[in-house]
């Protein structure tokens, strides 16, 4: 059905020119699911924009064709394309609220596809519309076909994407990251509504993904992209249950699991000195009985314009001296909230933190960026990108808590930076660079850097890998389990990955609706889960029988 | 411990901020061609009085109302004065009158918007009702008001044109505040122990930048413009001294008679300079923002 033969494709940029995908060949045959699967900058967008024709003005075709049937999309003209758009060949985009026009009812967005390709007249335009509407489950579509984007969740928002891109029954489905950012419960609703549409229409389908066990699910053949290049393809089962290249391997191995431990995910387990220092580090994991931060009765409300929102309430938690404690949720839990609380960034509305046994709500929060307090509570952000400033270099990045809040010198404030690139295994080279010339990884060790430099005793981790790759990933949770034993740090790990919390903490909390319905240590709450809410997330996470044990700890598994 | 933290990305070397401009010239010509026109501006500004031929004030009744020659290139004006001279002469005020009018809007209209923008709240309220209060007269009205309030002097053309241009940064930089004034960097910034005021003046300010340099380079170009328009209607600068507003009202009265030279010229280096200032705000936008950098 499509037939991609040895595309390349480069873009022109102030570096010269780049090669994005070089010699790739892939067929999608009727009714088949294909599933791209690499880490960022593998070329798997690339390649699918490439197919709609979709290409930024600097990009090129270099070789290769794409026959879509008997056509050869890269001849056809801008007008024959925007035929094959939609009508044939359809996309769904990773950031729906991105995708559709925010000053347009939803249903008017629908309606113009169906007018575009002819498929319905002004009169029949708004019944064909609902129909598509409610062909992706949406309740009540009446009332959603009036409605604007942002007047509906992120998960509606995609529903209502897909809506749009099967309107006028393509054959071909692209879905570019179609859950990325979307919570686990609504991305398996997601996951499963495409699924189950293009198996009733008989469509094929692409996916693009860089999470495996996902991809592992949804998709009959997998294609595995790195650098442009296919390195690796095959049907799913066998593909990741007997991985050949070793970059499959690698990408099998980084993907957290039950069953394997942090170690495992390393691309060399068996290291002598890393597993002198698991050693090390299990012997140090147990988390001695004296409270750091003690939490009673922690309540926050806003008042908005349609009224009081409950965002914490009630929320009671102890974290232990080199404690690891997960706190789960989706969003609008209020797992952020509780943490901007516990950060003193934001005044709570009642209840108690007590930070060795001190009241930490004796200051405001004004002052409190004075406190000496202030060096011990410290947190590493979810987006790396967006917390460090733009303007700043890695070096001045670091060194501003240590400037602001203790009385080094230069030359100590130089040589502490040194030692704290170090720790995070940040080369000395990169620090003269702004965070638009870092690597996700290289920002998010500046992150964790800049959040270590006072010795913080409590460390607050808020969705810390969420914005990596899988196998920057797994660098960068060995490196902060690491640094925790090291500096002898509590951590409240902040995130909705059941599987890397498993990993990375003692015990975990489960938050919904600003109440903690659930806690436990990590083993029981997330092995036997007693809410039917954490049974529900832990039955959303992608789930793929091959992928359960990795290739190489199938003996660990054992344990 | 540093086994499993290896990093096996690539380094590469970084730019220099000469580098980073030497790049925004070639990559853009126009940026290029704006530069050499700021710098022609910029010469003639400071070398003008060396440069003139002739003194700009001494009048010669035996050459009045000359039209261009080799002698007096841009002819000569209805008290025999050197029209060439006096243009290159006025370049230095005319330019002073315009930066430090635009200094003196941008240092408060940045501070009103900042203040306004990240503490928002009834502060915000006041303010920008007073900001659309000024906006709501006639700028140009305005202006002359304030002249012929204060008297007409060059301090008091930068004073009004630096007030009718207020509000336009402090809108900018408060609307640019505002979306940065929650952002994940000064969040990080509060953690690291910066004060509310180090937060908006070491961190979400200079973010703000990149477009407020567009601002400022098209305003040069509109306050060159403004403080020309109040001296051709005779509040500002006075005569005999060159000033290129003063010597187009000047011309004005000439033009029908067909000594085109004494209005055209003073124009024509008008024109010049505001064209420079508009050219200019784009590539100055890039040079100040570090994203734009390799």
């Amino acid at each position: 059905m499509l037939k991609i033969t040895n595309l390349a494709v480069s873009f022109n940029t102030r570096n010269g020119t780049v090669t994005a995908v070089r010699d790739i060949s892939l067929d999608v045959a009727a009714g088949q699911k294909v599933g791209i699967v690499g880490e960022s900058g593998s070329g798997k967008s690339v390649t699918a924009f490439s197919i709609m024709r979709l290409l930024d003005d600097g990009g090129q075709n270099d070789a290769g064709t794409i026959h879509y049937q008997d056509i050869n999309l890269l001849q056809c003209s801008e007008q024959e394309m925007r035929d094959i758009r939609g009508r044939e060949i359809s996309m769904v985009f990773q950031n729906p609220r991105a995708a559709l026009n925010p000053i347009r009812k939803v249903g008017y967005q629908i309606e113009d596809v169906l007018r575009r390709h002819s498929r319905s007249t002004r009169q029949s335009a708004r019944r064909h519309a609902i129909e598509a509407l409610s062909a992706v489950k949406i309740n009540d579509p009446q009332a959603v076909y009036g409605r604007y984007p942002f007047e509906l969740s992120g998960g509606m928002c995609q529903r209502v994407v897909i809506a749009i891109a099967l309107a006028c029954d393509p054959r071909l489905l692209i879905a570019d990251e179609p859950t990325t950012g979307l919570d686990i419960t609504t991305q398996k609703v997601v996951m499963e509504l495409i699924d189950e549409l293009i198996t009733e229409r008989q469509m094929s389908a692409i996916l693009i993904t860089h999470d495996l066990a996902l991809a592992a699910q949804y998709c009959d053949h997998i294609v595995v992209m790195k650098d442009g290049e296919i390195v690796e393809s095959g049907d799913s089962v066998t593909l990741f249950a007997t991985p050949q290249h070793a970059y499959t391997r690698k990408l099998v191995n980084a993907t957290p699991r039950t069953g394997a431990s942090l170690r495992d995910l390393l691309p060399s387990p068996s290291d002598a000195k890393t597993s002198q220092l698991t050693n090390k580090v299990t012997s140090l994991a147990p988390a001695r009985p004296a409270p750091l931060l003690e939490v009673n009765n922690l309540v926050k409300t806003f008042t908005t314009a349609s009224g009081v929102v409950n965002a914490v309430k009630d929320v009671s938690f102890t974290i232990h001296r080199n404690e690891s404690v997960g706190l789960v949720g989706e969003s609008g839990s209020g797992k952020s909230t509780t943490s901007s609380l516990l950060m003193r960034l934001d005044h709570c509305s009642s209840g108690q933190i007590l930070f060795e046994g001190r009241n930490l709500l004796d200051v405001t929060t004004k002052q409190f960026a004075k406190d000496p307090r202030r060096a011990s509570l410290q947190m590493v952000f979810q987006d790396a990108g967006d917390s460090l400033n733009p303007r700043h270099t890695a070096e001045m990045l670091i060194v501003e808590p240590i400037a602001r809040l203790t009385n080094m010198n230069r030359k100590e404030k130089k040589a502490r930076v040194s030692e704290l690139a170090q720790m995070v295994g940040l080369p000395e080279a990169l620090l003269t660079r702004y965070q638009h010339q870092l690597s996700g990884g290289q920002k998010a060790r500046v992150g964790i850097a800049r959040a270590i430099a006072l010795n913080p005793k409590l460390l607050i981790l808020d969705e810390p890998t969420a914005a990596l790759d899988v196998s920057i990933q797994a660098i960068v949770l060995n490196l902060l389990h690491d640094l925790r034993a090291e500096l002898d740090m509590s951590y409240l790990f902040v995130s909705h990955d059941l599987r890397v919390v498993e990993l990375m903490c003692d015990n975990v909390m489960v938050m919904r609706h600003g109440e903690i319905i659930e806690r436990g240590s990590a083993k029981q709450v997330l092995q036997q889960p007693q809410h039917p809410y954490t049974r529900e997330l832990l039955a959303a996470v992608p789930q793929s029988p091959e992928l359960q044990y990795g290739p190489n700890t199938s003996n660990r598994a054992v344990l | 411990m540093n086994s499993t933290v290896t990093l096996t990305e690539p380094v590469q070397p970084s730019q220099s901020a000469l580098q980073h401009i030497i790049y925004v010239m070639r990559e853009n010509p126009v940026t290029l061609v704006s530069f050499m026109m700021l710098a022609v501006l910029v010469v003639i500004a400071v070398a003008g009085h060396w440069l003139a031929p002739f003194d700009p004030l001494a009048s010669d009744s035996s050459a009045v109302l000359q039209p261009p020659s080799t002698t007096h290139w841009f002819g000569t004006d209805n008290v025999g004065r050197d029209v060439f001279s006096r243009v290159l002469v006025a370049t230095r005020l005319d330019l002073q009158i315009s930066v430090m009018a635009v200094s003196l809007s941008f240092v408060i209209g940045s501070l009103l918007g900042a203040v306004a923008g990240y503490w928002g709240g009834w502060l915000d309220v006041c303010l920008s009702r007073i900001l659309d209060t000024i906006m709501a007269f006639p700028l140009f009205v305005l202006a002359m008001g304030i002249v012929a309030a204060l008297g007409n002097t060059v301090e008091n053309i930068i004073y009004a044109t630096a007030i009718i241009n207020i509000p336009f940064y402090a809108r900018l930089i408060r609307a640019e505040v505002n979306i940065r004034r929650d952002s994940g960097f000064a969040v990080s910034a509060r953690l690291s122990g910066n004060s509310e005021i180090r937060v908006l003046a070491f961190h979400v300010f200079p973010n703000t930048l990149p477009p407020v340099m567009v601002q400022l380079s098209l305003n040069l170009g509109w306050a060159i413009l403004n403080a020309a328009g109040l001296s051709f209607i005779g509040l500002g600068v006075r005569p005999p001294t060159p000033e290129w507003g003063i010597m187009v009202a000047e011309g004005s009265q000439y033009i029908v008679s067909g000594e085109w030279w004494m209005a055209v010229f003073p124009g024509l280096a008008l024109m010049f300079a505001v064209f420079t200032f508009n050219l200019l705000g784009d590539g100055l936008r890039d040079i100040v923002d570090p994203r734009t950098r390799k």
